[in-house]
């Protein structure tokens, strides 16, 4: 394995230039430090005390001190130019060919593509807690469904987060920008070179900030189109009939599914949550009597404590009472009851 | 002069002996004691929780710590070292130093000076304490940025109220240093003529008056958001989680200059004692402190260029940071100017200030590099920063404190330190420091994120090399305490004026300092950065 000493190779022309910037200030960083580094090495040798050597006294200079300012001064102007060039350019985001919004949650990323009624999430596919995974190349760095984009079009990012502030970095693009709650921001890419390229959440977003990777996948246009009108079909066909009446078993899988998904980071596989951090639902009052207070709480969040946040907002009918069901009947929790899509939709409709 | 001189009042009268020489010290040589030792106590924490970071990450997968638990460490590492390492360990020697550099009997306010110090041990147990309770340490790294800091359980609030106490400290600690300058100096000892040391402590107290205020105010906003119902930070109530960023950065970059202006005051006193020639460019030199200290007001933003600041703004702090490397330029040619043509030695106290003054200049650089705004998209969060602020921080704050320890140790307890020891310390640290820090550029350039307790398979090699430095680097410090230890107690009696270059009013008493230095104030003629030309009329018991 080859060691990376430098910025990772660029494959849109902000990257690139973004490059070029590094090298540029390595250069001359560099120059300046073996300067300061060899005249410095220069007076150890040479400007040492040995028997018969006088310090020279002299403690001013005007003019050294005037070229010692005024110099590193210009040399900072010839850093600034080409470095306001590019930032003028990472900030025009205008005249974009495609929009899509990314919501940053705790510990996942959403997608939207604006102009294609298409959404979904991405979680880190990586398995936790299981040492095989470290035999795997792309481990940490990949995820269950990629972000996919055509290549050689001007993609606009509309950045925003659910719960904290997370921060969209995938290297290769040159772009990193925080998702901030509550407020819109943008950036925008243009990839030159089909293939995929894996970058991180760069902004500490609580306990698994480590584990909310990004990965952008480039295609070629046709290839896009042919994979946006499948990943469409795909949606249409997952899409849950709200009327229809589950049984039992059917909707604890699908709950189980769910919660590994979404709830598992804090609630904890075995419902025991982290003591002090994140509350038990194994043996809890709301998951195994108050039923309205739990299906309040997962639609709704919680008024006390901002980490248990509002799931109506991103899960469906189904999703939701597939996972309450499946909560109040794993665990040991097993009170053989159930909750059906349409009591989510009754429940949506008191309370919105 | 010396101490026979002296016979009257009863000896408990100077000295008070047992543990209320301690808790109501008054002293300013006793205070300056406790605080150190107390920051050293505090760099062996937050260095211990440094070691389970660097262990967690020695390789991939995780092997010791939880996520929610190393995000303590993390946290706590940075807060421990910035407010209970770095911060009162210049107090102390400032405490210590200056009315013996400038001539003063103690410190202005003696009894306030008690205080400053005693509310520091509650706000340290208030830190450690939060690891055991419920939901454990704050966990949201030491900058606490909102909204994640509202999502926290009961150690926040410890944390902000820890914060809260050091403040008040602090500030307590720079009213009494800002008077004793401007009023206790010794007639002669003008301003403009006082060691460099004496301005870059001036200076800092000003900054600290002025900043530390505002991180309490927005720690407060975190705790009324957390329990009293506003929503400062929270966007659902009309809040902006930007606003918490750029008022802890109004604070937290000044809060960069509180750390680095008293190592440069340390650096500034002994590059010429041991190059045995004048500091050249004492004026510039003020005036570059000065300038770094009013420009560090304005760069705040450099640390949200990810935010999604407009362009316009971008700029102007990418152009207002860049302007400050010009006067910390200025300070590191007239360093080298200082040696130039001197006759140098280099006792341990001049290796650490050479290797402050190569490693600084690394970590000024690669902050050039980062306030680039353009390019710290790339960097901006990544361990390029990490290794950024631990070669400003380590390399600069840090080597400037063991470079006066040594160098003030004689005059503080009348003994040698072991010279022998004393170099190897150096050059342990310096090569331990360098394997750790120098490979997390490539790091950070590689795109890896910091604050996270697992990390990708490219990233394992470097992150094994830092391992392996921060062990070695965090053992050699045993060396130091190893070698206090015993010279306190066996070390050779110093030499009235152990560095032959050494020429500061404090070098001009006895040694060690009496107990009470300047009971009257003496009549001296100074020249640039403190140097004594003459005195006469000092008295000491
Ligand atoms: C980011 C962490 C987090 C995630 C993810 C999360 N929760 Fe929670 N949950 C909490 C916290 C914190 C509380 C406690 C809230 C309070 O004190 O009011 C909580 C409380 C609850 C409760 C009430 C427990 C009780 O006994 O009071 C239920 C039920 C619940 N969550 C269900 C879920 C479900 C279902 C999901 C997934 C769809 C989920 N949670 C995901 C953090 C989380
Ligand atoms: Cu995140
Ligand atoms: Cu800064």
């Amino acid at each position: 394995m080859s060691l990376a000493l430098n910025l990772q190779e660029p494959v849109t022309r902000i990257a690139e230039q973004e490059f070029h910037l590094h090298t540029l200030l390595l250069v001359i960083t560099g120059i300046i430090f073996l300067g300061v580094l060899l005249v410095m090495l220069y007076a150890i040798v040479r400007h040492r005390k040995v028997a018969g050597r006088e310090a020279k006294q002299f403690h001013e200079n005007t003019t050294v001190e005037i070229l010692w300012t005024v110099i590193p001064f210009l040399i900072l102007i010839g850093m600034a130019l080409p470095a306001t060039r590019t930032v003028l350019a990472q900030k025009s985001a205008a005249g974009a060919d495609m929009t899509i919004k990314v919501t940053g949650y705790q510990w996942k990323w959403r997608y939207d593509y604006m102009d294609e009624n298409l959404g979904f999430m991405s979680h880190l596919a990586t398995p936790r807690d299981d040492p095989a995974a470290l035999a795997r190349p792309d481990y940490l760095l990949e995820v269950d469904e990629p972000l996919v984009v055509p290549v050689g079009r001007k993609v606009r990012l509309l950045l925003t987060a659910n719960d904290v502030i997370h921060s969209w970095y995938v290297p290769a693009l040159g772009v990193k920008q925080d998702a901030i709650p509550g407020f819109l921001r943008d950036t925008w890419f243009r990839v030159d070179k089909p293939g995929i390229y894996r970058g991180q959440c760069t902004e500490l977003c609580g306990k698994d900030h480590g584990y909310m990777p990004i990965v952008v996948d480039a295609r070629s246009e046709t290839d896009y189109r042919k994979w946006l009108d499948e990943r469409k079909k795909l949606a249409m066909a997952a899409a849950d009939d709200p009327a229809k009446v589950w049984k039992l078993p059917d909707l604890v899988v699908r709950g189980e599914k769910v919660y590994t998904q979404n709830c598992v980071a804090c609630h904890q596989a075995s419902g025991k949550g982290i003591p002090g951090t994140f509350p038990a639902l194994a043996g809890s009052p709301i998951a195994t009597k108050d039923k309205p207070g739990h299906i309040n709480i997962v639609l709704n969040g919680s008024k006390r404590n901002a980490a248990m946040q509002a799931w109506g907002k991103q899960l469906s009918d189904t999703d939701i009472a597939a996972v309450i069901t499946y909560e109040r009947n794993a665990w040991g929790n097993n009170t053989g009851e159930m909750v059906q899509p349409a009591e989510i939709h009754k429940a949506r409709a008191g309370t919105s | 002069m010396a101490m026979t001189d002296v016979q009257q009042a009863p000896a408990h009268h100077h000295k008070p002996s047992g543990w209320s020489r301690w808790l109501m010290a008054t002293n300013h040589k006793d205070i300056g004691s406790l605080y150190l030792w107390f920051s050293f106590i505090m760099f062996l924490s937050g260095g211990v929780m440094a070691l389970c970071i660097r262990a967690e990450l020695f390789r991939p997968g995780l092997q010791f710590f939880a996520p929610e638990l190393f995000n303590q460490f993390t946290t706590l590492h940075g807060l421990v070292m910035v407010f209970g390492a770095i911060m009162p360990a210049f107090t102390g020697l400032a405490n210590w130093m200056l009315p013996l550099m400038i001539g003063a009997p103690d410190m202005a306010f003696a009894r306030m000076n008690n205080w400053s110090f005693w509310l520091l041990p509650p706000a340290a147990a208030l830190l450690m304490l939060s690891f055991l309770v419920p939901g454990g340490a704050a966990a949201a790294g030491w900058t606490l940025y909102a909204p994640l800091s509202t999502q926290m359980g009961i150690g926040m609030d410890m944390t902000i109220f820890a914060i809260h106490i050091m403040g008040v400290s602090s500030v307590m600690g720079s009213i009494n240093i800002i008077v004793t300058i401007l009023n206790l100096r010794a007639p002669g000892m003008d301003l403009m003529k006082m060691p460099m040391f004496a301005w870059a402590s001036l200076i800092t107290a000003f900054l600290i008056i002025a900043v530390m205020p505002v991180l309490a105010g927005v720690v407060t906003m975190v705790l009324t958001d957390r329990h009293f119902g506003t929503h400062f930070f929270n966007a659902a109530g009309g809040g902006d989680p930007i606003l918490y960023q750029h008022i802890f950065w109004f604070f937290g970059h000044p809060e960069v200059y509180i750390m680095a202006l008293p190592a440069f005051g340390i650096i500034s006193q002994v590059i010429p004692t041991f190059s045995r020639k004048p500091l050249f460019g004492y004026t510039s030199m003020v005036y570059a402190t000065s300038s770094i200290g009013v420009l560090s007001f304005i760069v705040w933003a450099h640390h949200m260029f990810v935010t999604g600041l407009p362009a316009t703004v971008q700029l102007f702090f990418m152009y207002a940071t860049m302007l400050i490397a010009v006067p910390t330029g200025v300070k590191v040619f007239n360093w080298i100017a200082t040696m130039w043509e001197g006759a140098m030695t280099f006792e341990t106290p001049m290796l650490f200030a050479i290797g402050f003054i190569l490693l600084f200049t690394i970590g000024g650089l690669s902050g050039v590099t980062l306030s680039v705004a353009a390019l710290d998209i790339q960097l901006h969060g990544t361990y390029y920063v990490v290794a950024h602020f631990h070669y400003v921080l380590v390399a600069g704050a840090l080597f400037s404190l063991f470079s006066a320890m040594y160098y003030w140790f004689p005059k503080m307890t009348g003994r040698m330190y072991n010279e022998r020891l004393g170099k190897f310390h150096f050059w342990w640290s310096m090569v331990w420091f360098n394997v750790t820090f120098f490979p997390m550029h490539f790091l950070g350039l590689a795109g890896m994120p910091r604050r996270i307790p697992d990390y990708a398979l490219q990233f394992t090699e470097f992150n094994s090399i830092a391992s392996v430095g921060a062990f070695c680097f965090g053992l050699g410090q045993l060396i130091f305490l190893y070698n206090i230890l015993t010279s306190l107690k066996n070390g050779k009696p110093a030499p009235a004026l152990p560095w032959e270059g050494a020429d500061t009013l404090e070098w001009k008493i006895p040694t060690p300092a009496p107990y009470h230095s300047f009971v009257e104030a003496p009549q001296v003629e100074a020249d640039h950065n403190g140097s004594i030309v003459s005195m006469h009329g000092d008295k000491h018991h």
